[in-house]
C-alpha cells in the first residue's frame, strides 16, 4: 500500500509538470492566429530577415555612392541652403521688442507693437544685404518658413513666438548692419514708433539648422523631358 | 486515480497562470517535448494495465523522452533535417498503439 502511494505521488508530480507543459503550450499556441501555420511563420520570418539584410546592404551602399559621388563640397553646399546643418559665421544679431511708449488718445495702439511685415521687412533687408543664412528665436528660415501674426504672437515654422523677436543673420556684419540702419530704412522707421530695435555685430553666430523634416504631399521631382503645364 | 488528475489539474493552473510563457521561436520544441511526455504518460498508463508498472522507469523515462525529444528537433533544426516531423509521427504512432492496448484491455476485462 505504502508502495503504491509513493507511485501515485510520483505520477501526481509528473501529471503537475504535464499540466504545466500543456497550458505553456496552449498559451503560446493561443497566441499565434490559427490560420497561420507554424511553418508560414518561420518562412515569412526568414524572408523578413533576408529582406531586412538586403536592405541594410542596399542602405551601405547607398551611402557609400553619396560619398562617392555628390559626396564633399556640393551635397554639403546643397545642405547649408536648405538650411538642415547649423551655420557659424560673422553677422549680426538684431532684437526688436515692442514700443515703450504708451499709444496716444485716438491713436491706433497696433502701431507700436512689432507686426509680422515688420519683421519681414528686416529679414528682407537683411538678405538684400547678402544674409546667408537667418533664424528667428532659433526658428532657422528655409525656403517653405512663413512668418506671419498669429494672434498676439508670430509664428515662424509653424512655432509660436512672442516678443522680444532675435533675428540671426550670418554675413558680412557692416554690410548688415549698414543695410538696416540706412537712412529711411526700416530702422528709422521702427525706432520713430519707439519700437526697440538693436543691431549688434559679432564674429562669431550661430544660426541653427531647421529642425522639422520636409514633407512633400503635393510636389514631386520632375524628370527631365517631362512635359506639363506651364 | 484521483491524485494524478488533481495533479494535472494544479499543473494546468499553475501554467495558465505563469506571468511568462515561451516565445514563438520555442513553441515547437515544446509541442514535440509534450507529445513526449503524452507519450510516456500513456506508456505508463499501459504498463499500469498489464500490471508491470515501474514508478522509477516511468519518471526518468517521462523526463528524458521530452528532454530528448526537444534537443533532437533542437539540433534538427541546426543541421537542416526536419526530425521535428520524425519526432511527430514516431510519438504519435507510439500513442495510438498504446491507446490501442489499453482498450484492448478495458474491453476485455
Amino acid at each position: 500500500m505504502m508502495r503504491m502511494r509513493k507511485g501515485q505521488l510520483s505520477i501526481a508530480l509528473v501529471c503537475v509538470v504535464l499540466g504545466i507543459m500543456l497550458a505553456v503550450q496552449f498559451r503560446a499556441t493561443q497566441g499565434i492566429r490559427s490560420d497561420v501555420t507554424f511553418q508560414r511563420i518561420e518562412d515569412l520570418s526568414a524572408r523578413l530577415k533576408a529582406i531586412e539584410q538586403e536592405r541594410d546592404g542596399l542602405l551601405e551602399e547607398v551611402h557609400e555612392l553619396r560619398q562617392k559621388a555628390g559626396g564633399g563640397k556640393e551635397l554639403q553646399n546643397i545642405k547649408m541652403g536648405a538650411g538642415i546643418v547649423a551655420l557659424r559665421g560673422p553677422g549680426v544679431v538684431v532684437t526688436i521688442d515692442d514700443s515703450q511708449k504708451i499709444a496716444k488718445a485716438g491713436e491706433n495702439p497696433n502701431l507700436y507693437v512689432i507686426h509680422d511685415d515688420d519683421l519681414l521687412k528686416v529679414i528682407n533687408e537683411l538678405r538684400a544685404a547678402g544674409a546667408e543664412a537667418i533664424s528667428v528665436n532659433g526658428q532657422r528660415l528655409i525656403a517653405t518658413s512663413e512668418i506671419r501674426c498669429a494672434g498676439p504672437t508670430l509664428s515662424v515654422n509653424n512655432t509660436r513666438y512672442t516678443p522680444p523677436y532675435e533675428i540671426l543673420a550670418i554675413g558680412d556684419p557692416k554690410t548688415l548692419d549698414n543695410a538696416l540702419k540706412m537712412r529711411g530704412g526700416i530702422v528709422e522707421t521702427l525706432r520713430f514708433w519707439g519700437i526697440q530695435i538693436n543691431i549688434s555685430k559679432s564674429d562669431n553666430i550661430v544660426v541653427p539648422a531647421y529642425k522639422s523634416s520636409f514633407r512633400f504631399d503635393h510636389a514631386r521631382a520632375v524628370e527631365s523631358g517631362e512635359g506639363g503645364a506651364r | 486515480m484521483i491524485l494524478p488528475i488533481l495533479g494535472l489539474c494544479i499543473g494546468l493552473v499553475i501554467g495558465m497562470t505563469m506571468p511568462y510563457g515561451i516565445p514563438a521561436e520555442y513553441s515547437k520544441l515544446m509541442s514535440v517535448a509534450l507529445l513526449a511526455s503524452l507519450d510516456s504518460v500513456f506508456g505508463g498508463m499501459r504498463a499500469g494495465t498489464e500490471g508491470k508498472f515501474n514508478d522509477t522507469v516511468f519518471i526518468t523515462g517521462f523526463f528524458t523522452n521530452a528532454l530528448l525529444a526537444a534537443v533532437l528537433v533542437f539540433a534538427g533544426e541546426r543541421l537542416g533535417i526536419d526530425l521535428y516531423m520524425v519526432a511527430l509521427l514516431a510519438f504519435g504512432i507510439r500513442i495510438f498503439q498504446n491507446l490501442a492496448i489499453i482498450r484492448r484491455y478495458f474491453l476485455g476485462k
